[in-house]
C-alpha cells in the first residue's frame, strides 16, 4: 500500500475576481522507501500539493491518503496529529524554535505524543546520528551555522519516527557544500533507514538522489 | 521541558515588556486590596464604637419643650423609673466650656460633671484615682494630658478653673469619639464641685447605659412613652440605630473603593492584553511552525494562556506583599489602628484582591490565546 496516494485530487482557492485552480486533477501514488522530487514553476501547485501531502490542507475534491487514511473530512484536531504522528516536515528556514536549545528542539515533538520518559535520551541519539555534536546539543538554533540547523531539523522531523519526510527546498537556504552534506544524510536516511522522502526543489542537480521525479505543470503532473 | 515552561521563557525573554505588564497588575491589586482594607477598616471603626456603645442611650431634654433647655434632678429619677431602675445606670451630667489655666498657661477646655460615684461607672482611668464628692480633686481626659504635657498638667498638677483651682488626681483612658461624651480633650469635675461653682442644680443630658442590650428597645420606648406622655419633654438618641445607618454608609464606601481598585486592575489587564497580542503577532511564524510539526490547536492556547497566567500570578504575589504594607499605613495614618489590618476580613481583601488580579491577567490573555490557536499553519508558515 502506498505512504501517500492522491485520487483525482482538486484544489480550487475561491478569490473575488475568480476561482484559482491550484491542483486540477492529481493522481499520484508515492510508495514506502521511494525518494520523490516534486519540480516545476512558480505557480505550478508544487505548494498545494506539498500543504496537501503535508495534512496541512485538505481537497477541494478527489480522494488523499496517507499513512492508510483518508484526509477528507477530517477536523484541525485529526489533521495535527496526522502532522505529529506520521510526518517529518523540513522546511527551507530550517524553523526550529528559536527559545529551546538544539535538543530541546528536537525533543519537543516527542513531548507533544506525551512521552516524557527518555525523550532526551532519544533526542540526542537521533541528533547524533545527523552529526551533530553533543556540545552544541544545549545551544540556541541561533547559534548554530545553517547546515548544523538544518541537521537539528531533520533530526527533529525523525524523532518520532514519521511515514514519510516531507522536504520543502532544504538546501534553499544553503551554500553548495553544506547543501550536498544535507542531501547526503538525507539519502543516507532515505537508503540505511528506509525513510521515504518526498522533496520539492527548484535545483534540477537534485535529481541525482531521486528514484523519481514529479514534474508539475498548471496544476498538472506533466 | 512542558508547555508552562515555553511560556515562561517567552516571558523572559521580553523581560521589560512584561515586567511593565506585571507593573500594572502589581498597582491594580495593590489598590484594590488596599481600597478594600481602607473601606474594611472605616466598617471596622465604626463597628466597635457599635459595641462600645451600642448600650447607650442618650436622654436630652427636647428642643420644643417647655420645661427649658436642662434636665432637674427629679426629671433624672423619673428617666431612670421609666427606663427601669433595674434594668439600666443613669448617669446624668452637665457640660460646659470654660477657661481654665495651668501655672502661667492660661486656655479654654469642655468641663463635663457628674456625680462623682458615677465617673467610674462611664469612664476608665489611666493613672491615679476618681475624685471624690468632698474634694476638690478632678480628673483630665487623655489627649488633653497628652497636648499640655510640657505645660505640667499632668497628675497632681493644679488646675484654675474661673477663681478656683483643682488637684489632678485621675488621668483618664483614651475612649475615642463617642455618642455621649467626649472626654479625651476635657476635664472632669464631680457635679457637687460644679453645682456649687456654676450655681447650677440642674443636667444638660443623662445617658442611660442598658444593662441587656436586648432590653435597649423597650428601654427607649419606655422612656420616651412616660417622659413624653403629655409633650414632648426629652428626646432620646438611640445610638445603636445612628450607628447602624452610619454602618450601612461604610459599606458603601467599600464598595466605591473597591470599585476604583477594580478599575485600576482592569486598566492593568488591558495592558496584558496588549502584551499578549504583541507576542501572537510577533510569533506568527513559530506558531505556524508549532502547529505545522503537531502541535494542536488547544495546546498553542495553553501556552499563551500560561503565559499571562504568569504575568498574573508573579504580579498578584509582588502585589499582595506591596498590599500588606500599604495596608499597615493606611490603617495606621488613616482609621489610626493598624491592627485593622490583621481583621480577616481585611486579609480578605488581599486574597480577593490577588485573586483578581490572576483572574484579569487570565482573562486578558484568552483572546489573544484564541488568536493564536485560530491561525491557519499555511499562513502562518510563510508569514515573515
Amino acid at each position: 500500500m502506498p505512504v501517500i496516494s492522491f485520487d483525482a485530487v482538486t484544489k480550487v482557492y475561491p478569490l473575488p475576481a475568480g476561482d484559482v485552480v491550484a491542483l486540477a486533477g492529481i493522481d499520484l501514488a508515492i510508495e514506502k522507501g521511494e525518494f520523490v522530487l516534486v519540480m516545476g514553476p512558480s505557480g505550478s501547485g508544487k505548494s498545494t500539493l506539498l500543504n496537501i501531502m503535508g495534512s496541512l490542507d485538505v481537497p477541494t475534491s478527489g480522494e488523499v491518503t496517507i499513512a492508510g487514511k483518508r484526509i477528507s473530512g477530517m477536523d484541525d484536531d485529526e489533521l495535527t496529529l496526522m502532522r505529529r504522528d506520521h510526518i517529518g516536515f523540513i522546511f527551507q528556514q530550517f524553523n526550529l524554535i528559536p527559545l529551546l536549545s538544539v535538543v530541546e528542539n528536537v525533543e519537543y515533538p516527542l513531548i507533544l505524543k506525551g512521552r516524557r520518559n527518555g525523550s532526551r535520551e532519544r533526542a540526542e541519539e537521533v541528533l547524533a546520528a545527523v552529526g551533530i555534536t553533543e556540545t552544541h546539543l544545549t545551544h540556541k538554533p541561533g547559534e548554530l551555522s545553517g547546515g548544523q540547523q538544518q541537521r537539528a531539523a531533520i533530526a527533529r522531523a525523525l524523532v518520532n519516527d514519521p511515514d514519510f519526510l516531507l522536504c520543502d527546498e532544504p538546501t534553499g537556504n544553503l551554500d553548495t557544500k553544506t547543501g550536498t552534506a544535507i542531501m547526503d544524510l538525507l539519502a543516507r536516511m532515505n537508503r540505511e533507514e528506509g525513510k521515504t522522502v518526498v522533496m520539492v526543489t527548484h535545483d534540477p542537480r537534485m535529481t541525482e538522489y531521486a528514484d523519481r521525479t514529479i514534474r508539475m505543470v498548471d496544476g498538472r503532473l506533466a | 521541558m512542558t508547555f508552562l515552561d515555553l511560556a515562561r521563557r517567552n516571558v523572559s525573554r521580553h523581560w521589560l515588556r512584561s515586567a511593565l505588564a506585571v507593573t500594572g497588575i502589581v498597582i491594580g491589586v495593590v489598590a484594590i486590596a488596599t481600597m478594600g482594607i481602607l473601606g474594611n477598616s472605616i466598617g471596622l471603626m465604626f463597628n466597635d464604637m457599635v459595641s462600645d456603645v451600642g448600650d447607650t442611650i442618650v436622654v436630652s431634654p427636647a428642643m420644643s419643650g417647655t420645661g427649658g433647655d436642662k434636665l432637674t434632678k427629679r426629671q433624672v429619677d423619673d428617666i431612670t423609673r421609666a427606663a427601669g431602675a433595674n434594668r439600666v445606670i443613669t448617669i446624668p451630667f452637665a457640660s460646659t466650656f470654660d477657661k481654665m489655666s495651668v501655672g502661667e498657661k492660661k486656655g479654654g477646655t469642655m468641663i463635663y460633671a457628674m456625680p462623682a460615684g458615677d465617673i467610674p461607672l462611664l469612664l476608665e482611668k489611666e493613672a491615679g484615682t476618681y475624685p471624690r464628692d468632698t474634694g476638690s480633686g478632678c480628673m483630665i481626659g487623655s489627649r488633653l494630658a497628652e497636648l499640655n504635657k510640657e505645660t505640667g498638667l499632668k497628675l497632681g498638677a493644679r488646675v484654675t478653673i474661673g477663681d478656683e483651682t483643682l488637684r489632678v488626681v485621675g488621668v483618664l483612658k483614651e475612649r475615642g469619639m463617642g455618642f455621649d461624651i467626649n472626654p479625651d480633650y476635657a476635664i472632669i469635675v464631680p457635679y457637687s464641685w460644679y453645682s456649687r461653682h456654676y450655681d447650677e442644680d440642674r443636667y444638660d443630658q443623662v445617658v442611660v447605659k442598658v444593662r441587656d442590650v436586648k432590653d435597649l428597645d423597650v428601654v427607649k420606648e419606655g422612656i420616651e412613652q412616660k417622659m413624653n406622655r403629655r409633650e414632648d419633654v426629652v428626646s432620646v438618641m438611640d445610638t445603636k440605630a445612628i450607628l447602624e445607618s452610619v454602618f450601612a454608609a461604610a459599606d458603601s464606601i467599600t464598595v466605591f473603593l473597591l470599585g476604583i481598585g477594580a478599575i485600576s486592575l482592569i486598566v492593568a489587564g488591558v495592558s496584558i492584553l496588549n502584551v499578549m497580542l504583541m507576542s501572537v503577532t510577533e510569533r506568527i511564524k513559530e506558531i505556524g511552525v508549532l502547529r505545522s510539526i503537531g502541535t494542536r490547536r488547544r495546546e498553542v492556547m495553553r501556552m499563551f494562556i500560561y503565559e499571562a497566567l504568569i504575568l498574573g500570578v508573579v504580579g498578584a504575589v509582588i502585589g499582595g506583599a506591596l498590599s500588606f504594607g500599604a495596608g499597615y499605613v493606611i490603617t495606621a495614618v488613616i482609621v489610626e489602628n493598624p491592627d485593622y489590618l490583621f481583621n480577616p476580613t481585611s486579609l480578605l481583601y488581599i486574597l480577593f484582591g490577588m485573586a483578581f488580579g490572576i483572574f484579569t491577567s487570565a482573562a486578558s490573555g484568552l483572546y489573544p490565546a484564541w488568536k493564536a490557536a485560530q491561525l491557519n499553519p499555511i499562513q502562518a508558515l510563510r508569514h515573515e
